[in-house]
């Protein structure tokens, strides 16, 4: 590929080249990011014989240059001739996979196993297994923790011996004396089942399984717990209760809260993977259990749960399960002592109504709806606020209305900001419910009152507010009721005031439609044109290039344009800066 | 008393120094920490001036068959610069208060060194390869010109000097309102706790941004402070047990299975108060400064002013074993106080095999305890019995009465001249101790 004297064409590709070594990561950085670009300039050989070699040993390279060499080599089968000569990508790929960094060696391991598809069954078998194998059996856990990753991908795809070595390397990798392989063998447990015949799942995995998921390491145990779902969903119905429950079960009780935190956060995993009847003999108890658990933790992440398990309940028996073991248990939890629980709850328990259907949901749930929209912490009643739409199919949101007023108008009060914030963004949703009457009578004033918040993110977002309002109510009703109040800010002695007037009609426009925005709007804005705080000045160039495709090309001509020109002579640099590219903008320059 | 403190029949001898031997001594080169990794092949010292000095065993000469070899400078890096907290307007000193290595997972070494507030994570690792050859410069470095290129070069890896390297690797910060006393790696090898006066974070070794806080003990109300925490330690193979000690002389023992915060101990060891000797300087002498667990997790000592106390971590109502360091000194506790040196963090550690201790003391003596035949020694760590393999003399400290040969009287003991910090091969018999700005190692010589 050798250019011609006198042709500069190398140049490019030669400073990539040596910018692979530059002292600035960045340079670095980007070159190895267009090690394609090199390769193809050096032709398939010379990338295998030299670049390869190079990038073998870079690895004493920042995080994120090895990251990103990884992430090249999973995709430089061609840059290297093709399937044929794939194995010459394993030598850098497998010194990545042992560096510290996780993230590197999971995205080396990444790599690999997508090339070991372009290896042919041949090839695996040379290059690709013994490359498993050393990785198994290295002297640094961490590549025996990469190793653990590779075994899913060549099992399938390899002769029966070599399929029992890998089974005997696996093995070997569950039993290893460092915590760090045996949670990667654990993670990777399930994976490899998958692969596996159905009678070593039975045999090999099956007493893996249960020796991992009693290691001494709770943080060893608690990975099982995850590999649990998949090898249920292996096995045939009738094993499950010898081969799979009595770990389960075991995981449920454990000592350890992380685990039964890992249980409780995989429940509905488990629920599908067991099948209704174990559900129901074994599952329900246990998960009685985990929202009873004495740790928070544990009995937050089964709250959390408690919707998507009552929905996966076998139907004959789904509403007899709730009423007589979950809901009591979720009764208690609204009045427990941890916020964290309560607010967990308080994201699904919403979801209970559709399955229980409109009596038991005013029998039952509403008195607990109730008494979280009154909870002393402001994320239960969020929560509970941001889920009205499931109560609102089944019973209306009516029944609730007279509680959840003085909880929103509180919330919107809320001290921190990021509260008012939350409740902000609930509003349209809430108007779409409870209705134009409902909300003009009670919520108007809210919606206005943040508008002159002393906190710029929420009078932000109570323009954005004003705007998803006008879609849902129509530009009469805003303006008969939003319009004049935002109009009227345009006088207030607070300059800040006056600019919310600008933002809101910026968001409005649209909305409200040409004749509110000539009519009403634009006059006001073209008044601003004169204000004397230079801020105000350039938000109205900004808000008359924002509204002027609503604008008939008659007033642009005859009013948008002549203040523009004014404002692009204007004194101040930022104002004829956005005067002059407002200008440009519409066109009118 | 030959061989004390290790079961064989073998002497303590000199082997090496390190450190100027200048008697006007640089606050800065004060060694605040040493620590050996987990295979004793590299040993590690903090100072006060925020450095890391690593030294590395190297291999014995084919012609001193007796000597285990020397330990030489490997690297040396700043760990930590002073810094000012401008919202407390409070200064940060660079001062290394602990280090703890990883457990070795590929080639390279990992260590933790904290400050009062921040810990950091290091890899030392080695380089012995050089890239070699530009596109756009010749070997005498001139740049080509871009029109002559004709041809491209891939650069080529050549031996080089063998260079080691230090890198800061993650930076766990903001997570302390207090002062680090401790930090300790958990055997699931993922997680790490830091320790300050009130409280204990766990942390996971690959996140900075966050930390969980498994103990609190600040009080509501600041006046109500009654103790504060000196040191803690995770179990050396349960990966959910860790002790911290307190200011009282208690330890707890915390079982992270049973909740998320440990504010509520499993285990709670307390010596019962002996009534008849009760002082003023009680509490003060009874404050625990450091607390080990014996390799086999079976046992924890704890270090107080004057003594040495081995738990059996299924006793939790008086230790096994009580080991006097310097008995001679508790007369002269006004003294102490009044110079501050009543308040001195001295530190403890075990042998490789649990079977002996060793702890420091004032005019640069250090002490060893031999836990099967109770025998116990004296030893000086001192520029005088510095020659290459001469046998350390046991030293006695006589306490009033009559001053027999060889012994030195309490009153004239240099209480500025205090070993604060040893460390113990996890193999050998080769120890490092820490006096002032010197470290000495001293090891076995088998009779």
């Amino acid at each position: 590929m050798a250019g011609a004297d006198g042709d500069d064409s190398l140049y490019p590709i030669a400073v990539l080249i040596d910018e692979l070594r530059n002292e600035d990561v960045q340079l670095r950085l980007n070159s190895i990011k267009k090690l394609s670009t090199i390769a193809l300039a050096l032709g398939v050989e010379r990338t295998r014989t030299e670049l390869l070699p190079f990038l073998t040993d870079t690895i004493y390279d920042e995080d994120e240059v090895l990251l990103a060499l990884a992430e090249q080599l999973g995709n430089f089968t061609m840059l290297v001739g093709g399937p044929e000569y794939v194995h010459c990508l394993l030598p850098p790929l497998e010194s990545l996979a042992t560096v510290e960094e996780t993230v590197v060696r999971d995205k080396a391991v990444e790599s690999l196993r997508k090339i070991s598809q372009e290896h042919s069954p041949v090839d695996l078998e040379v290059h690709f297994e013994p490359l498993v194998k050393r990785l198994a059996s290295g002297d640094w856990f961490t590549s025996r923790t990469s190793a653990c990753g590779l075994f899913s991908v060549c099992y399938p795809r390899v002769s029966s011996t070599v399929k029992a070595e890998i089974r005997q390397h696996f093995r070997t990798l569950c039993s290893d004396d460092t915590p760090m392989v045996r949670r990667a063998a654990a993670s990777k447990l399930g994976e490899f089942a998958k692969v596996l015949e159905l009678d070593y799942v039975k045999s090999d995995i099956i007493s893996l399984f249960t020796a991992l998921a009693s290691d001494e390491q709770d943080s060893v145990r608690l990975l099982a717990v995850e590999a649990c779902v998949s090898i249920a969903t292996l096995l045939p119905q009738e094993d499950l209760e010898t081969l799979v429950m009595p770990t389960l079960r075991q995981a449920a009780e454990d000592k350890s809260w992380r685990v039964r935190y890992m249980v409780a956060d995989k429940f509905s995993e488990l629920q599908k993977a067991v099948g209704p009847e174990i559900t129901k003999n074994d599952l329900v108890p246990a998960f009685q259990n985990l929202l009873k658990d004495c740790e928070a933790e544990v009995r937050a992440a089964a709250a959390n749960k408690v919707k998507e398990f009552c929905e996966n309940l076998p139907e004959d028996s789904r509403e007899t399960i709730i009423m007589t073991h979950i809901l009591p248990c979720v009764k208690e939890l609204v009045s427990d002592t941890n916020q964290h629980v309560k607010s967990a709850l308080a994201s699904v328990i919403m979801g209970l109504s559709t399955i229980l259907g409109k009596d038991n949901t005013v029998e039952h749930l509403l008195p607990l709806f109730l008494a979280q929209l009154k909870d002393e912490c402001p994320e239960v009643r969020l929560n509970i606020i941001s889920n009205l739409d499931c109560v609102n199919e089944v019973i209306g949101i009516r029944q609730l209305s007279q509680s959840l007023l003085p909880a929103i108008v509180e919330l919107a009060e809320d001290a921190k900001w990021r509260v008012r914030l939350a409740i902000i963004e609930y509003m349209p949703l809430l108007a779409g419910q409870l209705g134009v009457e409902f909300f003009d009578e009670k919520l108007n004033t809210l919606c206005m009152a943040w508008l002159i918040d002393h906190v710029y993110a929420i009078r932000e977002a109570a323009t954005c507010n004003l705007m998803k309002l006008v879609e849902k109510f129509g530009a009469e009703w805003a303006q008969n009721t939003i319009v004049p109040k935002v109009l009227g800010m345009a006088n207030d002695p607070n300059y800040l005031h006056r600019m919310t007037t600008l933002f809101c009609i910026n968001s409005l426009s649209e909305a409200c439609g040409q004749e509110i925005t000539t009519k009403q709007m634009l006059p006001v804005v073209l008044k601003m044109s004169n204000d004397q705080v230079a801020n105000v000045r350039f938000n109205v160039a900004k808000s008359l290039q924002k509204i002027g495709p609503v604008l008939d090309s008659n007033a642009l001509q005859s009013e948008v344009k002549p203040v523009l020109e004014k404002l692009s002579t204007d004194t101040d640099m930022d104002v004829k800066y956005f005067a002059q590219e407002a200008l440009s903008v519409l066109a009118l320059a | 008393m030959a061989g004390a403190a290790s079961g064989n029949d073998f002497q303590w001898c000199f082997s090496q120094v390190k450190g100027a031997i200048d008697e006007d001594v640089a606050e800065a080169d004060i060694i605040s920490t040493v620590e050996f990794n987990n295979s004793g092949e590299l040993l590690a010292t903090g100072d006060k001036g925020g450095r890391v000095v690593i030294f590395q065993h190297e291999e014995e000469c084919k012609h001193r068959l007796q000597l285990r070899g020397e330990y030489n400078v490997y690297s040396t890096f700043q760990s930590h610069e002073p810094e000012f907290d401008y919202l407390k307007s409070l200064e940060i000193e660079e001062k290394i208060n602990k280090i703890r290595w990883l457990p070795q997972q590929n080639s390279a070494h990992f260590l933790l060194s904290t400050n009062d507030k921040t810990i950091k994570l290091w890899k030392i690792s080695e380089r012995d390869k050089r890239a070699e050859g530009y596109n756009l410069k010749d070997e005498n470095g001139r740049l080509r010109d871009p029109f002559r290129i004709t041809s491209l070069r891939v650069p080529v890896l050549m031996p080089m000097d063998l260079m080691v390297e230090a890198s800061p690797r993650r930076v766990f910060a903001n997570a302390h309102t207090y002062h680090i006393n401790s930090i300790s790696v958990n055997s699931d090898h993922e997680t790490y706790l830091s320790a300050d006066d009130l409280r204990i974070n766990l942390w996971h070794l690959e996140i900075t941004d966050r930390s969980f806080n498994i103990v609190d003990i600040k009080p509501a109300n600041m006046e109500e402070l009654t103790e504060v925490i000196t040191a803690a330690e995770c179990h050396p193979n349960q990966c959910n047990v860790f002790v911290y000690s307190s200011s009282k002389g208690t330890i707890r023992l915390c079982d992270m299975r049973a909740a998320a915060l440990c504010d509520r101990h499993t285990k709670f060891f307390e010596e019962p108060d002996d009534p008849s000797s009760r002082s003023f300087f009680s509490e003060i002498i009874s404050s625990i400064s450091d607390v080990k667990f014996s390799h086999s997790g079976r046992y924890m000592m704890t270090r107080d002013y004057l003594s040495v106390k081995m738990w059996d971590l299924n006793m939790e109502n008086r230790p096994v074993e009580t080991y006097q360091v310097h008995e001679y000194l508790r007369g002269k506790l006004c003294t102490l106080y009044e110079n501050d040196c009543i308040f001195d963090k001295f530190e403890c550690c075990w042998n490789g095999s649990d079977s002996a201790i060793m702890t420091g003391s004032y005019n640069n003596f250090f002490r060893m305890f031999e836990r099967n035949t109770r025998k116990d020694i004296t030893l000086e760590a001192s520029r005088e019995s510095s020659k290459p393999r001469a046998t350390l003399k046991p030293r006695k400290v006589s306490t009033g009465g009559k001053r027999k040969k060889d012994e030195i009287s309490v009153d004239s003991l240099d209480f500025n001249k205090k070993i604060l910090h040893t460390a113990w091969h996890p193999k050998e018999n080769v120890i490092a101790v820490a006096a002032t700005n010197n470290l000495y190692i001293f090891q076995d010589k088998v009779n």
